[in-house]
């Protein structure tokens, strides 16, 4: 029997496991250095508001293990070696394996800054991060101020996290508005200004230059880059991003670039192992997707279609449209298909924008200039349905359609306001002046 | 609490987030108010009781007002569980524990030991708690207040401002917010001014709760009732007609178009409670499968126990003869197996497959009650059903049921088992509203495609311990049927899987191994069974 070995016990990896266990009675392992059972990394900020406790982050009960036959091991993976099939962990012992599943992650980016490695300097992202939280931010009295830098979605988790607890937060984001990277201009400056109204320090086109220690080896201030300004702080939460957590694959056969790299199908360049995941770096993209897909759902669908590879119906990784949902503060926001910020844009993509005078609602929609199809939406502070837009997405509808059927997609609980109409005029108002 | 590091590694659980001045003033208030009620408890003698008793219910909820401002007015719009699990009460601390020892005390002798309230018997005047309140029933319905009337006043005062705090914590979102204007006023009207002003026109009357349905108040059949609404004419009769009406009829119809919530979450008075002074204890509730398990037993039991019952005791007062009354024994007998088959006969011939395995405990469920039916014609005498006097049925079910279980553990132990232990596990209300909404119902929650990233705050925060989250991941709809339809999962997702919606019924259960976003060939190839 085909002995399935998983490194990482996260969505891709565990998902993978689910799947195969679904299709066929495989020897299944998981291994992991960071918890006995897998958790959904996605909620330790809620752990940390309090809204919830680490033991409700728990997707499965723990019994669901051993009831489907899924092995759990805890440890860390030091070596591989692909030509014995072999794991060798730190602790010394090793597991042989059939097939090698590398789910093994991301781990927060550090570039090099000075006082990176200081105590109270630390990302979020793995259990062992919320524990340290506690240890250095538990409230007001312990961490005066806490400075985070680089202004992602983790970033700004961050703050609301720490503001939850009263600690002042200094924001240091090194584009000229938030995650203008990505978001469109009219909606990163909504953004700026909801994070400011929670008190933040939100600081723009800012860069760290370095972490000064205390004493004890602790951080005391941080300096920024262009004003030289020092900031005094107790902790310092790097989020400027993750990339895949795969240091220990350096003196294997294994090819790796930023991450592990694999084909459509997830393969290695070894017969027999397979990346999934945020570690997995795809030798050509999909579409305008990134070769590395470091997000949740990313993940569960390269484990759902490697299960079927493994059971032996042969699948490549294929992803639908994109979407994507975060939270900013009190502001949820969506994405369906794709809408480019102003710096990525290509000269076809036109948007189309309105914002709701409370500043907490707006849509951004994108269309291309000539043929006026519909590319994608992004919606802050209104729900809307995946089913719907992915439908539309594939029937290459174009803007006039998506806007005149819009409360369609409308996912909003009962009874909430509507917005189409306002929207649809708009829309119309924006057509006659252009 | 001091600040110290806490070095223990413990899992977030820092000390406790410290009140405000603000709100530690309006505790103050609310506890002066409060302890005027203790202080009557222990006869104290108060020379202006309506002062008193109106002083100290404004005290209340002057407090709770100023407390729930102070709580949400001064932070934005938006979901408040900041500290949720940190906080002693509710997080089945100390204050926690302390609070659901209280209540439950507080239970016990209400329903057992009234006479510690200051309840008279044999007319003399009350004294003491009940006595205080005097005023207030004597001029809503011109008689002087019993231990009920007393427990009436402080659950709708509870609702009245609880629910204010649960509308000011809830402002973002407009479901909540009329959900609980509805429940708040079903309760102050329905279940609290108009039975008064009923007895006021017509002291004839039983005291008649409209909104409670059979077999929520059990007790609707019984041969006193029955007797008083006879005797109180042609309202009387209208009255026990809409009784019979609202389950058979009323009940059967907005469910289906609705799901149980219209009830539950919108009408019913032991839900205006839960959500509302239950609110801070609804992530109390417990998700592991087991219970789910224990639920389904426990809850379907006293159904059955409660549809025996009731038939025992309307069998107990009907007579043999046809000619005085077309409603014999034997003919009612007929009326409830015949009802009962049918019921069984449609559910299996047209959702068998959607009950699955529960289709046998359906089936065993029936065959008991139908056996005990058949038991209760043959082997009962003219006192006797069953060698068990119906009398003996009643008491017990009014003692284990709708005393300990409805009161005591149900509102006492709040703070331990969170806020809907008698709504998930002993209401037959519940029960019947479930089956129909698990099957032959318009409602659904319905999962957004692939956007659920199980984080599990909708999982924490269903009071009726349903884990959303094992669904949503699936990208499959929630049509469970002990939903109450609260809102709170479709509230607290920070992502926006959640809708609460009445759409067909075709396409309503849907379980997904891969979701939406996959490939579209691994979706039809894995997706069809
Ligand atoms: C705070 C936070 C919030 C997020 N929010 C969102 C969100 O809202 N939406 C979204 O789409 N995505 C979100 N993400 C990203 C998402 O969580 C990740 O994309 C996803 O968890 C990646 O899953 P994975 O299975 O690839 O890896 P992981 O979940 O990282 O699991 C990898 C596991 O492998 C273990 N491991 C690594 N190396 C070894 C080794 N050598 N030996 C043994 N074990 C090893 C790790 O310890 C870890 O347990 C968030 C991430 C964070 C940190
Ligand atoms: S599933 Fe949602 S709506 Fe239903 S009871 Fe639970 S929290 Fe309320
Ligand atoms: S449905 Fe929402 S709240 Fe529930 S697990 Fe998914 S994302 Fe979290």
């Amino acid at each position: 029997m085909d002995h399935i070995v998983i490194i990482g016990n996260g969505i891709s990896g565990v998902t993978a496991a689910r799947h195969i266990r679904k299709h066929s009675d495989k020897q299944i392992t998981i291994i992991s250095a960071e918890s006995d059972y897998f958790f959904s990394r996605t909620a330790l900020m809620y752990v940390y508001m309090g809204h919830m406790t680490f033991e409700h982050t728990k997707p499965f009960e723990d019994w669901f293990w051993k009831k489907n036959k899924i092995d759990l091991k805890k440890g860390f993976v030091k070596t591989i070696d692909t030509r014995n099939k072999t794991l060798v962990f730190s602790e010394g012992d090793n597991v042989q394996y059939d097939k090698l599943i590398i789910a093994t992650g991301s781990k927060p980016n550090k570039f090099g800054w000075k006082g990176q490695d200081l105590n109270g300097v630390q990302g979020l992202y793995s259990k062992q991060d919320l524990e340290n939280l506690e240890v250095f931010t538990p409230n007001n009295t312990i961490c005066k101020r806490a400075v985070i830098i680089g202004g992602g979605l983790i970033g700004i988790e961050l703050a609301e996290m720490l503001s939850s607890r009263n600690i002042p937060v200094t924001f240091l984001v090194r584009e000229s508005s938030f995650w203008n990277s990505v978001l469109p201009e009219g909606e990163s400056q909504m953004i700026n200004k909801h994070i400011k109204k929670h008190h933040i320090d939100l600081r723009l086109s800012s860069n760290l230059k370095e972490i000064i220690s205390d004493d004890k080896g602790k951080a005391k201030s941080i300096i920024i880059e262009e004003t030289g300004e020092e900031i005094a702080c107790d902790f310092v939460g790097l989020t400027a991003g993750v990339s895949p957590n795969i240091d220990f694959l350096k003196n294997s056969d294994i090819e790796t670039n930023k991450g592990v790299l694999v084909n459509r199908f997830l393969e290695t360049n070894i017969p027999d192992v397979y990346a999934v995941g945020d570690c997995a770096e795809q030798r050509e993209a999909t579409g305008n997707r990134k070769p590395i897909e470091a997000v949740w759902y990313t993940g569960r669908m390269m484990g759902e279609v490697l299960a079927q590879t493994i059971c032996g119906n042969k699948m490549s990784y294929n992803p639908g449209h994109w979407f994507n949902s975060a939270k900013f503060f009190d502001i949820e926001y969506q994405t369906y298909g794709w809408v480019n910020s102003h710096k990525n844009k290509s000269d076809n993509e036109s948007h189309f924008h309105w914002k709701h005078d409370d500043d907490t609602k707006c849509i951004t929609m994108a269309f291309d200039k000539n043929t006026n199809q519909f590319l994608g939406i992004n919606t802050f502070g209104i729900r809307m349905r995946h089913e719907v837009f992915d439908r539309w997405l594939t029937e290459n509808r174009d803007i006039d359609y998506v806007i005149k059927n819009l409360s369609e997609a409308n996912f909003d609980p009962e009874f909430y306001k509507h917005y189409e109409r306002e929207i649809q005029k708009t829309y119309k108002n924006q057509l006659q002046l252009a | 609490m001091s600040s110290k590091l806490n070095q223990s590694m413990s899992l977030a659980k820092p000390d406790a987030q410290d009140i405000s001045t603000k709100q530690k003033l309006a505790l103050a208030i609310g506890f002066i108010g409060f302890f005027i009620l203790v202080l009557a408890l222990f006869n104290t003698n108060f020379s202006n009781k309506s002062f008193f008793l109106t002083l100290s219910l404004v005290l209340i909820s002057i407090g709770t007002i100023i407390f729930s401002n102070d709580a949400y007015l001064n932070t934005s719009k938006g979901i408040k569980n900041d500290g949720v699990w940190f906080k002693s009460i509710s997080s089945r601390g100390v204050l926690g524990w302390l609070t659901g020892v209280f209540l439950t005390l507080f239970y016990i002798v209400l329903y057992f030991y009234p006479e510690y309230l200051g309840q008279s018997s044999n007319g003399e005047s009350n004294t003491g708690l009940i006595g205080l309140f005097d005023p207030l029933s004597n001029l809503l319905s011109g008689r002087p207040a019993t231990q009920w009337f007393v427990y009436g006043t402080l659950y709708t005062v509870a609702i009245l401002i609880f629910g204010y705090k649960f509308i000011l914590k809830y402002r973002n979102n407009k479901y909540e917010k009329l959900r609980t204007f509805s429940v708040m006023f079903f309760q102050l009207a329905f279940a609290f001014l108009i039975p008064e002003f009923m007895y006021r026109l017509n002291s004839d009357l039983p005291y008649y709760d409209l909104k409670s349905i059979w077999p929520l108040n059990y007790y609707n059949f019984e041969r006193y009732r029955i007797n008083q609404f006879i005797d109180a004419g042609d309202v009387g009769l209208g009255l026990l007609i809409f009784g019979i009406v609202s389950i058979f009829i009323i009940t059967p119809i907005l469910t289906y178009k609705y799901g149980k919530r219209w009830y539950c979450s919108w009408v019913c008075g032991c839900g205006a409670l839960a959500e509302t002074v239950g609110d801070p204890f609804r992530q109390l509730s417990d998700k592991r499968q087991v219970a789910w398990k224990i639920e389904r037993w426990v809850i379907h039991s006293v159904l059955v126990f409660v549809i025996l019952m009731t038939t025992a005791v309307v069998y107990s007062y009907l007579g043999n003869d046809s000619s005085k009354y077309w409603l014999t024994r034997p003919a009612f007998l007929g009326l409830v197996t015949t009802f009962l088959t049918l019921v069984f006969v449609l559910t299996m011939v047209f959702k068998r497959k959607e009950l699955g395995k529960d289709a046998i405990y359906g089936a065993i469920g029936y065959f008991v009650v139908i056996i005990a039916l058949i038991g209760l014609h043959y082997f009962s005498t003219d006192t006797k059903l069953f060698l068990i006097k119906s009398e003996t049925l009643r008491t017990t079910y009014a003692f284990l049921i709708g005393s300990i279980f409805s009161g005591v553990i149900g509102t006492g132990f709040y703070p331990i088992f969170g806020s809907r232990v008698w709504c998930r596990f002993g209401c037959p209300m519940a029960a019947i509203l479930g089956f129909q909404q698990r099957l032959f119902s318009k409602f659904r929650i319905t999962t957004n495609g692939g956007q659920c990233i199980s984080c599990g705050n909708c999982s924490t925060y269903c009071e009726m311990g349903i884990d959303v989250r094992a669904y949503a991941q699936k990208g499959e709809n929630i049509v469970r049927s002990s939903c109450v339809g609260c809102g709170i999962c479709s509230a607290v997702c920070p992502r926006g899987v959640l809708k609460l919606e009445n759409d067909s019924m075709k396409g309503r259960i849907n379980s997904n191994d891969i979701l939406l976003g996959n490939d579209v060939n691994l979706m039809d190839l894995v997706n069809q069974k």
